[in-house]
């Protein structure tokens, strides 16, 4: 029994230590808006924030977590849906089919917590390792930097 | 070349009137049986699905969508076609996305059909619809219907003022309006469009930045269990001998595993592990040891399917005549000079983001699928089919799509879905793990294109162009093939293998000839991968042409244009009105806009290519002008900047447009520069993202879309633009540096190679 904090909420998981923390949150947890993608962390469909770093879930067993951990996922981003990366991507209309969108912003928001105003090149870098395959990424770096004016 | 380009609604009558939906008014098509009255008719929700919407007393305006969602925010395109006739408030609509129903007809999306398919009798329907509502308006108040008008869900007339809502709320009789009734509307001239033309948000976008939109991956059914698949390492042929799974049943939470018998063949060889979770499903699938017989196809490689496809060309074998205008070879012997060159795409894989899967519930025998599918009617004739059970056992229910790109055309998942549940007791979500995925796609296929020509001066005199490739629908779809020129009546071909080779110039003597590549086919089974056959038939012929132009002096872009005269069958008609003319247009304003033909720093250039893609009967008018930057040391280029100029009639939503042209040139970006697998052993050697790489974002280019409005009626915008860019960027590499790549992907070593 692992005990963990989820978008601020004290839950516990029952699962080998070997599972990935992506299955916990999906599927003992029923927090699907994190993304099964590739399983071996090359897409970032299943980005969420563990202890406030941007963490591939599917690379994070959780028998690798401290009893504590904080857990953020796309559903506790902010307590409204309002993260201004949330309100950029709809005032710029960046999802298509939206599946790899949710690991998309939570690596964003990663990145401008560390770095409010990044540039054209330190987006590029924060963000190779999220697929899009519908490739939207011209609407994501302009509503990262839209975000990040905010 | 073109298939079912009609709208599958039939118009016999529209029907207006209370049916299931809780005091809702429910309007739409229908085909109603002799005698019926239009209470009845609604009562009894005869409603054709593929177009009816609801009017609530709230006022609320529920639009039924039956394509697929997967990026084209398709429901909120259709429902701005319809609303803008309704004369209702935007703010009051809302779209849902329908399961299957038989009344559907054909419920495809793909082809970049879907508002193509769809403007007429959606706008018909909204005109119906505000015609009903403002007669009944009529009844209410008295007076005539010309004393009252309908403007954003409010009806003004005869001193009265009421909103659809409580019109609805009121009551309203129901009735039928009669074919011809419907095809008299008078519908909107383009000023008078209120929501047509206007970038209206994607209804379908706030969910899916809040991890609150339902793929299919997210069905949750109480006591499910999970399966993924232990596959054979050969793509295609394999055969289970034995199975222990003395490890998997070490492993807390197996289950049990099930050896798929899939009567249609989909996939072959394929054991499901079933668990407790995904993740014991995929150590216990790890820890299955199974004998396979490996079957016939273990030699083929993907050098061997392009030597064999270069046979077939010149064997003549398999030759399928699929067009044939004047008289090629006597024009041939005619000419000064003939030119001729072989060009090859290679093998492509889909790779959506959200793996196959479909999720399976068996309730009082009734097979309850829960999947995202761009094919629904596929899947609900080969569901029966493999289980042996009647349709009306099996009730499909549709789910985001997370990434179509043609890949959820097939129907395999869905059936490796319901073989595994027919073995279980309780209901299964069954996953492809994404090495699955990659391995068991139906990719695009390996294509060569062998194209000749025979120039006087520098005018083009004859034109040939023959192909080879696996053929999707030969497997797929049967019926969608087509029946070749040859007179004999078994000759069929694949029409969705050679669209793209019937291109809008005008010449005197033309001929396309292809051939299916049966060992490819059997090996390496293909599909549909986004703007399917333009991707390799427009990357030949618009690659051979500035080849041409070279030869003989010429310029690119004059050459073109010389023969986009719109003369005889390229005035086009119907949608493609004034076809060759707009597709010029498109050239010439990106070829300005991409700066072509002006001086640049050595090494640097723009090349041009136009396409007419999908489909003759759908084309959209579409150019780019590629800049690129050659090192000529090592071959290594940038793409510096795309530009991209489109005419797709009326744009709907003209940004939404917008983002489809540029994800489609994105495609045909990473397909021209980047994506490759190969086939060693009959088996895909990708497994994952690491092995097949699509453009990430530090790889995209500056990408510029223009739109020309022309008014014409729409046409499809997902698609077209993945096919122009490949040819565009080769064009302007040669015009750098002199290096022709004739080969896809344009990987830097083969432009070296060719300097």
């Amino acid at each position: 029994m692992k005990k963990l904090i989820v978008n601020g909420v004290a839950s516990s998981v029952d699962l080998a230590d070997d599972t990935p923390l992506l299955w916990a949150i999906r599927e003992q947890l029923k927090l699907t808006g994190t993304k099964f993608g590739c399983g071996e962390g090359l897409c970032g469909a299943c980005t969420v924030h563990v202890n406030g770093e941007a963490v591939r879930s599917c690379q994070t067993p959780v028998g690798n977590l401290a009893d504590g951990a904080e857990i953020t996922t796309i559903e506790g981003l902010h307590p409204t849906n309002e993260h201004p990366l949330q309100v950029a991507w709809i005032e710029e209309q960046v999802p298509q089919c939206g599946y790899c969108q949710s690991g998309q912003i939570m690596q964003a928001a990663d990145l401008l917590a560390r770095n409010p105003n990044p540039s054209d090149s330190e987006i590029d870098e924060a963000m190779w390792g999220n697929l899009c395959r519908c490739m939207t990424y011209g609407k994501i770096k302009t509503a990262i930097k839209r975000a990040a004016q905010a | 070349m073109n298939v079912r380009n009609t709208p599958n609604v039939s118009r016999r009558a529209f029907l207006a009137g209370t049916s299931t939906a809780a005091a809702a008014l429910t309007m739409g098509f229908a085909m109603l049986p002799v005698g019926m009255t239009a209470a009845d008719a609604a009562g009894a929700n005869m409603f054709s699905p593929s177009m009816f919407f609801d009017i609530h007393p709230d006022g609320r305006v529920v639009v039924h969508i039956s394509k697929s969602e997967f990026g084209q925010h398709v429901g909120t395109a259709l429902a701005q076609i319809l609303c803008d006739e309704l004369e209702c408030d935007w703010q009051n609509v809302e779209v849902e996305y329908v399961s299957y129903d038989a009344r559907f007809g054909l419920m495809i999306t793909g082809g970049s059909w879907s508002v193509n398919w769809s403007f007429d009798a959606m706008s018909r329907a909204g005109a119906a619809g505000r015609k009903v509502l403002i007669e009944a308006a009529m009844t209410k108040f008295g007076g005539a219907a010309a004393d009252y008008s309908a403007s954003n869900g409010v009806i003004t007339g005869n001193g009265h003022t009421i909103s659809y809502g409580d019109l609805v709320a009121s009551g309203v009789d129901a009735r039928t309006m009669g074919e011809a009734e419907v095809a008299a509307l008078t519908l909107k001239t383009p000023d008078q469009r209120r929501y047509v033309g206007k970038d209206i948000q994607a209804l379908d976008i706030p969910a899916k930045t809040r991890g609150e939109a339902g793929y299919g991956i997210d069905v949750e059914i109480d006591g499910m269990v999970y399966a993924t698949p232990a596959t054979p390492p050969v793509r295609y042929g394999a055969k289970v001998t034995s199975v222990d799974d003395s490890a998997a049943k070490e492993i807390a939470g197996y289950i049990k595993h099930v050896v798929i018998e899939d009567p249609i063949g989909t996939q072959t060889g394929w054991v499901m592990a079933v668990a407790d979770s995904y993740w014991t499903a995929k150590k216990a699938a790890e820890a299955l040891k199974i004998d396979y017989d490996l079957g016939p196809n273990t030699g083929v490689s993907l050098a061997g399917i392009h030597a064999e496809s270069a046979r077939l060309i010149e064997s003549k074998e398999a030759d399928r005549l699929v067009l044939d205008e004047g008289d090629v070879d006597a024009a041939l012997k005619a000419s000064d000079t003939t030119h001729t060159a072989t060009y090859t795409t290679g093998l492509n894989i889909h790779m959506p983001l959200e793996p196959m899967n479909a999720t399976v519930d068996i309730r009082d025998g009734v097979y309850n699928i829960y999947a995202g599918s761009q094919f629904q009617t596929l899947v609900m004739g080969l569901v029966p089919a493999a289980l042996g059970i009647e349709a009306d056992k099996v009730a499909f229910h549709q789910q985001y799509l997370g990434g179509g790109f043609g890949r959820r055309l097939d129907a395999d998942y869905v059936l490796m879905a319901v073989l595994t549940a027919r073995e279980l007791d309780q209901p299964v979500k069954m996953i492809y793990s994404r090495e699955a995925d990659t391995q068991f796609d139906f990719t695009r296929p390996a294509a060569t294109i062998k194209l000749t020509a025979g120039t006087t001066g520098k005018a083009i005199d004859a034109w040939e162009s023959r192909s080879s490739s696996g053929w999707a629908n030969s497997r797929m779809a049967p019926g969608l093939l087509a029946t070749d020129l040859s007179g004999k009546e078994d000759n069929k071909f694949d029409p969705f293998a050679v669209n793209g080779a019937d291109h809008w110039y005008t010449m005197a003597n033309r001929r396309v000839v292809n051939a299916n590549n049966a060992i490819a086919q059997a090996a390496i089974p293909s599909g549909n991968v986004r703007a399917v056959s333009p991707t390799w038939q427009f990357w030949a012929g618009e690659s051979f042409l500035d080849e041409i132009a070279h030869a003989t002096g010429a310029d690119p872009l004059e050459l073109r244009l010389s023969m986009l005269d719109g003369a005889g069958q390229n005035a086009g008609t119907g949608a493609t009105t004034d076809g060759a003319n707009r597709l010029a247009n498109t050239l010439k304003t990106a070829a300005e806009m991409g700066r072509y033909g002006t001086d640049m720093p050595a090494g640097t250039a723009v090349g041009l290519a136009c396409v007419s893609s999908q489909e003759r009967a759908s084309a959209t008018w579409t150019a780019c002008a590629a800049q690129v930057t050659v090192d000529k040391a090592t071959g290594e280029y940038t793409v510096d900047k795309l530009t991209i100029v489109t005419d797709v009639g009326t744009a709907v939503n003209p940004s939404g447009v917008v983002a489809q042209v540029t994800g489609a040139a994105m495609w045909g970006f990473s397909l021209a520069t980047m994506e490759e697998a190969d086939v060693q052993n009959g088996a895909i050697t990708a497994t994952n993202f690491d092995g097949f790489t699509p453009a990430r974002m530090s790889d995209t280019p500056e990408i510029v879309v223009e739109l020309i409005e022309t008014g014409h009626y729409p046409v499809g915008a997902g698609e077209p633009a993945t096919t122009v860019v490949a040819p565009a960027i080769a064009n302007a590499i040669q015009m750098a540096v002199g290096a022709r790549v004739r080969d896809l992907p344009i990987t830097a070593g083969r432009v070296k190679a060719a300097l």
